[in-house]
């Protein structure tokens, strides 16, 4: 709508716009361009987003080359745990070390903060970047030493290449 | 046995030709959804449909058959015998339309003498099937829709009648066949360039005709949910659903008759092209899906027209721009600068 301020030339070109169509005609090459840009949607289950190295998923233990567990029974991750979802119970072993008779941690208490792999003086206890898990049972959600040691173990190649990676930074 | 095989084979083989055109017509409005998904999906850097069959083809097929499976609601309080009708009264005219289309030179249903006033009367005939189904639904926005729906298409089609009297001036026809056979010699004879304003009010006035985005008021989900087809489900908000995807079909495919020369090729009268000497048949569809692209890519891009705007933009702006062509158009003829045959 013309207005009273404004100048002789100002009314002309507004006319000018309105009857050429040309705002229609601008919005309508913007939506063409979009149409031609490449789509940004990923095909989900077969792609997906990129994940961080220091992402924050799935909990998991982890083992020594060996085969023997990392886990030392100090319980620094049970006592930082802003949630309280860790609960560890240790006896020494045959020969003598530390070990974890029971490492629970309750998936539903915990909240990802990863306090407990930095408390972690051995690198045992981390946070894979798995995303998809699930429970299915009422108490699956309590994740005991073998299911964590399990998780440790499908992971340990991409686990050690990422804290390889970290190195400098750590 | 013979004569009797004889004197009802002109019905036999016109009921053959009738679905010949109406089942490929039924399958081109499944796969506009198809495309109109898939056209607003890319144009907003979405994939759009793609999981059922390969690339999300059978994705109609699919819609089809849930909406034909799923239960058909008949509100209680509504008026049961008309709710019914009403989808079917407005699938019906977007049929009974394509009766005159010419698809090439001698593919025609029954070339009538009158061919475009029966198109406009049966375009009219659409609006009855949305009043009814506003008013039979017994809902207050299913006749919110219905009144916004039949005040539209009643204005715009003045407009659209008054573009189509340019064509007609220049034709000197009514019959689609004769209107497309005056467009013969290539683009530049086309009836769009001498009546470039009238084309212009034209799409304008069928995208409001049809209840298009940016005119689709009388769906307007956000305040009246989605209008006069709400209280439907399954078959019968199918029917609708048809309806005005035919509707866009017919309303192209008319555009394509009048301004763009039919089936004619854009190359006739220049020789030497043979890669280019398709069928008129495929000319036919090419032109009238670069209409539908049209009508996705508006709905893509354009945001609702107020209401009081659609009113203002149509008897304020469409229909005085089609009666000043008119005589200008009636000037240019008297002037001898068209060519009226």
């Amino acid at each position: 709508m013309p207005s009273k301020d404004q100048t002789l030339e100002q009314k002309l070109k507004q006319w000018f716009m309105c009857w050429t169509l040309a705002e229609l005609r601008s919005g309508l090459n913007l939506t063409l361009m979009q149409l031609v840009a490449p789509s940004i949607t990923l095909k989900f289950p077969k792609e997906q987003t990129p994940r961080s190295r220091r992402y924050r998923g799935a909990l998991a233990l982890r083992r020594y080359p060996n085969g023997e567990e990392r886990c030392i029974a100090c319980k620094l991750c049970e006592a930082v745990c802003p949630a309280l979802a860790i609960t560890i119970e240790a006896a020494p072993t045959p020969s003598g070390q530390r070990q974890t008779t029971r490492f629970d941690i309750d998936a539903f208490k915990c909240v990802h903060c990863g306090l407990c792999e930095e408390a972690c003086p051995v690198d045992s206890i981390v946070l894979t970047r798995e995303i998809h898990y699930h429970f299915e049972r009422r108490g699956d959600n309590i994740l005991t030493k073998d299911v964590l040691l399990a998780t440790g173990d499908r992971y340990e190649a991409q686990l050690a290449q990422d804290r390889k990676d970290e190195e400098d930074y750590r | 046995m013979n004569e009797f095989i004889t004197s009802i084979w002109p019905l036999i083989w016109m009921v053959i030709k009738i679905v010949c055109i109406v089942g490929p017509l039924l399958l081109a409005v499944a796969y506009l959804t198809f495309a109109e998904r898939k056209v607003i999906g890319y144009i907003q850097r979405r994939l759009g449909p793609n999981r059922v069959g390969l690339g999300g083809l059978l994705q109609p097929i699919a819609d089809g058959m849930k909406l034909l499976f799923k239960e058909w609601m008949i509100p209680h309080c509504s008026s049961k015998s008309l709710f019914i009708l009403a989808p079917v009264l407005s699938l019906v005219p977007a049929l009974v339309m394509w009766a005159v289309v010419p698809f090439t030179e001698t593919w025609v249903l029954s070339e009538i003498d009158a061919g475009v006033l029966f198109i406009l009367s049966m375009a009219s005939l659409g609006v009855y099937g949305i009043l009814l189904a506003g008013w039979a639904s017994n809902s207050k926005y299913a006749f919110f829709g219905a009144m916004r729906a039949c005040a539209q298409m009643i204005s715009y089609e003045i407009a659209m009648g008054f573009a189509l009297i340019g064509v007609l001036m220049v034709s000197g026809s009514l019959n689609l066949k004769t209107i497309v056979m005056h467009q013969a010699g290539g683009v530049t004879h086309w009836f769009i360039w001498p009546l470039f304003p009238m084309f212009v009010v034209y799409w304008i006035s069928a995208v409001a005709e049809t209840n298009r985005a940016p005119f689709d008021v009388a769906e307007g989900e956000s305040e009246i949910v989605a209008g006069f087809h709400v209280e439907y489900s399954g078959m019968g908000f199918a029917l609708f659903f048809l309806a005005e995807y035919a509707n866009m079909i017919i309303i192209s495919a008319l555009a394509t008759i009048m301004f763009l020369g039919g089936w004619r090729s854009p190359f006739e009268g220049i020789s030497g092209l043979p890669a280019l000497a398709l069928p008129g048949f495929v000319w036919f569809i090419l032109k009238t899906s670069l209409f539908l692209f049209i009508y996705l890519w508006f709905r893509a891009t354009l945001p609702r027209y107020r209401y009081d705007q659609i009113m203002r933009l149509g008897w304020k702006i469409l229909i005085p721009i089609a009666i000043a062509w008119i005589v200008v158009v009636g000037l240019m003829i008297q002037l001898n600068w068209i060519e009226v045959l």
